[in-house]
């Protein structure tokens, strides 16, 4: 009785896969968007996939990159791969290209002339792995933003900064008025990120690059270094009085005037228009802190795992086209609040600080981010010197230079 | 159904032996060659997966040079401490007092249990809470009136491991009290009734003749205390994820970190060898002068 119930459960089955590639090929896309906002930006590649006659099975993993991107590499290196998943575009999924497991698409990027849309140039550079093309970037999210509260600094009866200079000199009077002047969050990445933006912004892109390009120790221990540790010193000291952990709480103080500013990456407009806070109104954007005005372009990419199944590698070559597609990159990025990563798309529905990012993009004034320039190790590291720095009062300056040097000195 | 005269002793209890053979295997290779093959590869520079690269003692020098793990250490050694001496200490007292025949003693049994049932994220979630200065115990205290009263420990380099330590007493005393309490109901009543007749106090009763016959009970207590204090991560994932900045890291937390989020294998296989190394260094004494020391006498 048992064995005809097993052997009629084989059958259906069996049946089931034959039946399969009549209808509709289902592939299993992973990414870690499930805020509200990134929910209906992927909603948007969904939407466009499935127009194509095949059919995107959502494998979304709550929590951050931090917590997904251990989940999809190990199904990846334990033999279940899924048909598509996000990474930052960068050195994330390096090991797991050379170690072969993941899909060359050089020929469907020659075919869809990648190398002549996808702008900056540098995206695709970093999906390049010994001249291959191995992943699709679909947006760029940069980092260089401060995002000022305008209720706060009238309250403190102090004009609107222009730059970060302006803001530190504003800091006493914004305390005065129980403002705190800085919202840094207590995650690690936050800390280490308004660091790198510092560095770019204080001491200016060749300065970044010597240091995360080239990893220039002796640079990385020298004056011009040090005046941007003096600036992540003020930061520090602004910053002391945030008592939350996320990035959206931090932003979220920002948005209710109860802190003055935030170091924070574009994704942080999202939260502002949720609040149903305008752009120039309610909330200013400085992108490079008004000092440098450069943005990175780090950001989100799909790479494809190596799959057996010939249908399902077709699916893949057909998202991976669609993924690119102007109409697309148009939908989700108005909805995700980044940049497309084409130049040939109109953008007419972008807000004031969107805008601000496309016209820096088109001057072409960009950098590498950090995830393409250092492997995960060297990042943890940074992060951990800086979460310590900003907890920590009595680390002083010269210290954390110290340890900073010797980290980019190892770094990798 | 054996064609040899006698039976080879191999096949004795051949069904036991055969009903052990998957624990065996779990055993023997889960278990111990997990172990060997982690100890192999944190001698190997394994990034993101594991590659027999062998690079010697380099990733012991780094461990032993980041600033992060010397805090794990010392945070541990001030948990283990504190979870060790105020649980049993604890424990012990809740236990004697609900041994005085008291009332209602399943009530307060269940009561202190209670918080047991709840998992360490759960613990740590309600503590964080209760610990935070804009809504806990802090602000009740100021809107009663004293408003210069200041009790933040979760955000405060200096003390957070004792905020995370205040978490695991109230969630971990219950049990202790309870294996207390089954130890203290296995002493024979006539010891009781003998040490009133000789006028012996009833605290010099417990210090110097009940806990003495508690032996085997502390002894269990001590290893599930000591386990728990080892493997402590959830904890302070729920209560502080490590903050504020790293003051409140723990030895699981920077092996878990550096394996998956650095993608750093060898360093991650380091620590976690650092972490049995010392788990072995405080067993094998303990047993040796446990097991051997039976043997011999």
């Amino acid at each position: 009785m048992r064995y005809k119930l097993l052997t009629a459960a084989f059958a259906a089955t069996a049946a089931l896969q034959f039946a399969g590639p009549a209808a509709a090929t289902d592939l299993e896309v992973t990414h870690w968007w499930t805020s509200g906002g990134e929910a209906a930006a992927v909603a948007e590649f969904a939407k466009a996939f499935d127009a194509t006659g095949n059919h995107w099975v959502d494998g979304a993993i709550a929590g951050s990159g931090g917590t997904a991107r251990p989940i999809m590499i190990s199904r990846i290196t334990g033999g279940d791969p899924m048909g598509a998943t996000q990474f930052n575009h960068g050195r994330q999924a390096e090991e797991l290209v050379q170690a072969g497991l993941m899909r060359d698409l050089t020929d469907i990027a020659t075919k869809g002339k990648w190398t002549e849309v996808v702008r900056p140039k540098s995206l695709l550079d970093s999906c390049t792995i010994d001249g291959k093309i191995y992943c699709v970037p679909v947006n760029i999210h940069s980092w260089q933003w401060l995002w000022l509260s305008n209720e706060a600094f009238e309250k403190a009866g102090v004009p609107l900064p222009k730059d970060w200079n302006e803001f530190v000199a504003a800091a006493p009077a914004l305390e005065k008025a129980g403002i705190i002047p800085l919202a840094v969050g207590g995650q690690s990445w936050q800390s280490s990120g308004a660091f790198d933006v510092l560095l770019a912004a204080v001491g200016g892109t060749d300065a970044f690059l010597k240091v995360y390009k080239d990893k220039d120790a002796k640079f990385a221990a020298g004056p011009e270094i040090a005046k941007v540790f003096k600036a992540a010193d003020d930061a520090r000291k602004m910053a002391k009085n945030t008592n939350v952990q996320d990035w959206n709480q931090a932003t979220n103080l920002v948005i209710t005037g109860k802190a003055g500013g935030q170091i924070m990456g574009d994704w942080a407009q999202g939260e502002f228009q949720v609040a149903g806070k305008v752009a120039g109104k309610d909330y200013t954007c400085l992108p490079g802190l008004g000092l440098n005005e450069v943005i990175a372009t780090g950001g989100d990419a799909f790479y494809f795992p190596l799959l057996k199944d010939a249908d399902k590698s077709k699916a893949q070559e057909v998202l991976a086209e669609t993924l690119l597609d102007p109409k697309t990159q148009v939908a989700f990025n108005l909805k995700k609040g980044s940049l497309p990563v084409r130049g040939d798309v109109d953008l007419n529905a972008a807000n004031d600080c969107m805008k601000k990012g496309l016209a820096i993009l088109a001057k072409g004034n960009v950098i590498p981010w950090t995830d393409q320039l250092m492997s995960q190790d060297t990042q943890r590291q940074k992060e951990d010197l800086f979460a310590e720095f900003f907890a920590k009062p009595d680390l002083t300056v010269e210290d954390a230079q110290k340890r900073f040097a010797d980290l980019i000195a190892a770094a990798d | 159904m054996s064609k040899s005269e006698r039976p080879n002793p191999l096949f004795r209890n051949l069904n036991a032996k055969v009903a052990s053979i998957p624990m065996i295997l779990t055993a023997s290779v889960v278990f111990v060659g997990g172990t060997l093959w982690t100890v192999l590869y944190s001698f190997t520079n394994s990034k993101l997966l594991p590659r027999l690269n062998f690079v010697g003692l380099d990733q012991y020098y780094r461990l032993w040079a980041t600033p992060r793990w010397l805090i794990s250490i010392e945070n541990l050694l001030i948990y283990g401490a504190i979870s060790l001496v105020f649980s049993l200490v604890i424990g012990f007292l809740l236990a004697a007092l609900l041994d005085q025949k008291i009332r209602f003693e399943d009530t307060f049994r269940t009561i202190f249990l209670y918080p047991f049932a709840l998992s360490f994220i759960v613990t740590g979630l309600v503590w964080q809470w209760l610990l935070n200065p804009d809504f806990g115990i802090q602000h009740v205290v100021r809107d009663l009136g004293w408003t210069s009263f200041s009790f933040d420990p979760l955000y405060n380099s200096s003390i957070v491991i004792y905020g995370i330590s205040i978490a695991a007493l109230w969630q971990g005393t219950g049990l202790i009290m309870c294996l207390m309490l089954a130890g203290l109901r296995g002493i024979d009543e006539d010891i009781w009734k003998a040490a009133r007749v000789d006028g012996i106090p009833m605290w010099k009763t417990y210090l110097f003749i009940v806990i003495p016959m508690m032996r085997p009970v502390f002894i269990t207590t001590l290893v599930i205390i000591a386990s728990g204090i080892v493997k402590v991560y959830d904890l302070v994932v729920a209560q502080t994820s490590g903050g504020p900045g790293i003051a409140s890291e723990v030895p699981a937390k920077y092996v878990y970190d550096y394996m998956f989020f650095a993608q750093n294998l060898g360093q991650g296989f380091a620590a976690s060898t650092m972490m049995l190394l010392s788990v072995v260094i405080v067993v094998v004494p303990w047993a040796y002068l446990e097991f051997g020391g039976r043997k011999r006498g």
